[in-house]
């Protein structure tokens, strides 16, 4: 049905996939595992038309294609479902389903035709009541529904599905698991990209893992075991990264009954000590980063209090920064970085004054420490003077950890913090955490990656719709025991 | 930013001096003292407009109230002098408070109720207009002969040591405006602002109190033209005075290198942006241009000078 061979494609910096294979025929679903980075989305991207390789090719039942835009890769019957939302809040949820293929009459939407269609759709996910509600009404996951009805609804000959469940709930799961089984039966080639192994397991004749944008192996239908898959996904046996115990020293940040203003009726209760690396895992929209950022005073708290070193923080990003408490947001390009500016005005821009008398910069003093910025986080980049937008993202990201490195920090909350970044940079930055939290500082981090969450954290937090639904040590935070409580199970 | 891009304003100091050299040419009372003077003169009144309303357009605003603001500043002016009797350094100081108070305004309506600056502002092109024609009662405002207040009106017409006051003034105000942008925290806040508003702000910024006070540095300078503006003229008629006077400066800077996307521009570019654009209107009057043509002249150059930009820019990029 479908054979892509010898896939490559380089970004700036980063190698995401270099020279892949990967093939699926009618009625057979093939799972694509991997860790974050490991060029699953890429392959993903470049079988949607989203992008170009640079080298390879891709056949189409037999011949030869070239997907050069999302209209080809329709047209030639390759339907995705991105694991990104692109729905629209305004239209409802018919409107969102047939978006982009609104059926005509006289140069006019026909509504009719377009409820029908769309309720078809719906259908098979047992969601057609929801046709006619406004999309803005409907639950994170009912919106995930939403997508992979959109993409039923183009009648595809092969799917793919880039993590579908990782915010649904287990109902929800259960009946795609279904729906993959029944297109399954009707033909349809479906990839299925996903981070939960039981899930893979249970669904795939085949199982392909990338590595590092490598091929690192394949399965078959009987070889399938989440140990082999991990195997496979980490190039050497399941290890547990990071041996020894730290001692946990005084308490630092304590969150005393917090409620963010997307969850107002839930509080949560935690404390971060001195020396100590303490992960936050949860599935999306379970409230993780809108807690961390109502912490940070990033956004407005919904109630309870923030104390650091014992003392109660007012609840603003500049109470926070003069405290210590410093945030590493998610998105680095969005809010974490000023990119069009260099990396010398990244560096000094929370702590500006500092680098001033009576108002006016001193240059010298600003360069000085960026300089030693650069050599301390090994940041590539040509001069303080280059501007950010042309870093790597790991570099990029690197910028973000040196704004509050050069400060004093007593505890630094870290959201995500290697999301998009190779794996050496990652290495970098978790190292650079752990020397962090040696001296003395308490670390946070939020993170969606498993095997993240696993290999830095001295100890887990997990959340789940905005509670903490329980909390692990290290040597009982297993990728199931997360996931149990990630998903409300435990 | 204060990082110095050469190329940006070395073109246009380029275009400048190639102007002048073609204008002298062809009529060399281009450089006749009485013109050169003139001109200087025109440079610093609508210099120091346009140096206001750069510090808002680095922030990513727009400030269009510019003109109406210096007609109605203007009309005060006269009612407080004229009119009223009023002590001359307490209407000045009166004119300067109104300009930044309504600078400040314009500020909280955009920061705090989170509205357009372009609207915010437009509304403020109207009302102020209206404003100046209500308290004019729709005359005409003068000066007379300035009895007793000569020293402000010296300020717009007279000169120091040969050079117009206005472009001396015009002068200090941009050596005052380099350092404030280029050397100081609060102009490197003003960027990081234009650049990336949420950045700054998770950084510790405080983005609405930095960006209201661009809107306030813009209605206090706007208030100085307005001073030098109604005694250049004295003569006031508050529904014509000023009138497109915010496109003007608004053209100096994007001239200047300035994007309107905000982050972007030196004062040196605004300076002379302002600079071309007088020289441009001086180019009209003495080349026999019919003066129908002098909106379209500006627009022209303004047009190929943001073009020239734009393909160079991306050549590098390239």
């Amino acid at each position: 049905m479908l054979l892509a061979s010898g896939i490559t494609k380089r970004y700036p910096g980063v190698t995401a996939l270099d020279g892949v294979d990967f093939s699926i025929s009618s009625g057979e679903v093939v799972g694509l595992v991997g860790e974050n980075g490991a060029g699953k989305s890429t392959l993903i991207k470049i079988l949607g038309g989203l992008v170009q390789p640079d080298s390879g090719q891709v056949v189409m039942e037999g011949r030869q294609v070239k997907i050069d835009g999302s209209a080809t890769a329709r047209r030639l019957g390759i339907g995705v479902i991105h694991q990104e939302l692109s729905d629209l809040d305004n239209l409802d949820v018919a409107g969102n389903v047939m978006l982009g293929r609104e059926p005509t009459k006289f140069g006019l939407i026909d509504r009719p035709a377009l409820r029908a269609m769309a309720l078809r759709a719906l259908e098979r996910l047992g969601m057609g009541q929801l046709v006619d509600e406004p999309q803005s009404s409907l639950s994170i996951g009912q919106r995930q529904l939403v997508e992979i009805a959109k993409a039923l609804s183009l009648e595809a000959k092969v799917l793919i599905m880039d993590e579908p469940t990782s915010s649904l709930t287990a109902g929800e799961t259960e009946r795609l698991i279904e729906v993959v089984r029944d297109l399954r039966a009707q033909g349809v080639a479906v990839v299925y990209v996903s981070h939960r192994l039981n899930e893979v397991k249970e669904l795939a004749d085949r199982v392909v893992v990338f590595r590092d944008g490598k091929n690192a192996g394949a399965l078959d239908k009987e070889q399938i075991t989440p140990q082999a898959m991990v195997r496979l996904m980490i190039g050497r046996d399941v290890a547990v990264a990071n041996e020894h115990t730290h001692l946990a020293g005084a308490a630092v940040l304590e969150l005393q009954a917090v409620r963010t203003k997307r969850f107002p009726s839930h509080s949560v209760s935690f404390t971060v000590h001195s020396g100590e690396i303490v992960g936050i895992a949860g599935l999306v929209g379970a409230g993780r980063t809108e807690l961390a950022q109502a912490v940070c005073g990033v956004d407005p708290l919904a109630g309870g209090n923030v104390r650091l070193d014992g003392k109660s923080l007012g609840n603003s990003v500049r109470a926070a920064i003069s405290a210590g408490l410093y945030l590493a947001p998610e998105d680095r390009r969005r809010t974490g970085l000023v990119t069009r500016s260099s990396v010398r005005e990244n560096t000094t821009l929370p702590d500006l004054p500092h680098y001033a008398r009576i108002g006016l910069l001193e240059r010298g003093a600003e360069t000085q420490t960026a300089a030693k910025m650069l050599e301390e986080l090994n940041i590539k980049s040509p001069s303080v003077e280059t501007t950010v937008s042309g870093l790597s993202g790991g570099n990029q990201q690197k910028v973000v950890i040196a704004k509050w490195l050069a400060m004093s920090p007593r505890c630094i909350v870290f959201d995500e913090p290697t999301r998009g970044i190779d794996v050496g940079a990652r290495a970098e930055i978790y190292s650079r955490m752990r020397e962090l939290a040696d001296s003395g500082v308490a670390v946070l981090m939020v993170s969606s990656d498993m095997e993240e969450v696993l290999a830095v954290s001295d100890r887990v937090l997990v959340m789940h719709e905005g509670r903490l639904a329980g909390e692990l040590p290290r040597a009982a935070a297993t990728e199931e025991a997360i996931m149990a409580l990630a998903v409300g199970h435990a | 930013m204060p990082k110095f891009k050469f190329g940006k304003e070395a073109g246009i100091f380029l275009l400048l001096v190639v102007l002048c050299v073609v204008v002298t040419v062809m009529n060399p009372r281009f450089l006749s003292p009485i013109n050169v003077q003139n001109t200087a003169r025109l440079i610093g009144m609508f210099g120091i407009l346009s140096l206001g309303l750069a510090v808002v357009i680095v922030t990513g605003g727009i400030d269009l109230s510019v003109g109406s603001l210096v007609a109605l500043l203007g009309a005060l002016l006269s009612i407080g002098l004229v009119d009223k009797h009023m002590s001359p350094v307490v209407v000045v100081v009166g004119v300067l408070l109104v300009g930044a108070g309504l600078g400040l305004v314009h500020g909280l309506l955009v920061t705090r109720a989170k509205l357009q600056p372009f609207i915010v502002t437009l509304c403020g092109l109207l009302i102020y207009r209206g404003a100046a024609r209500f308290v004019a009662e729709d005359q005409s405002k003068g000066f007379g002969d300035s009895a007793g207040f000569m020293w402000l009106h010296d300020l717009a017409v007279g000169n120091f040591l040969g050079v117009p006051w206005p472009f001396v003034i015009f002068a200090v105000f941009a050596v005052a405006l380099g350092v404030l942008l280029h050397k100081s925290v609060y102009g490197r806040y003003l960027y990081a602002i234009g650049r990336n508003p949420e950045a700054a702000r998770y950084s510790g910024v405080n983005v609405k109190r930095v960006e209201t006070l661009a809107y306030v540095v813009a209605g206090g300078f706007t208030a100085v033209a307005a001073i030098l503006f109604a005694f250049y003229t004295n003569s006031i008629s508050p529904s014509s005075h000023g009138n497109f006077y915010e496109l003007y400066a608004i053209a100096a800077a994007v001239l200047g290198g300035f994007s309107l996307r905000g982050g972007e521009g030196s004062v040196v570019g605004v300076v002379l942006g302002a600079i071309l654009l007088q020289i441009l209107q001086n180019l009209v009057n003495l080349l026999g241009i019919p003066s129908s043509l002098n909106f379209a002249v500006m627009g022209a150059v303004i047009l190929l000078g943001v073009l020239a930009d734009n393909l160079v820019l991306r050549r590098k990029q390239a």
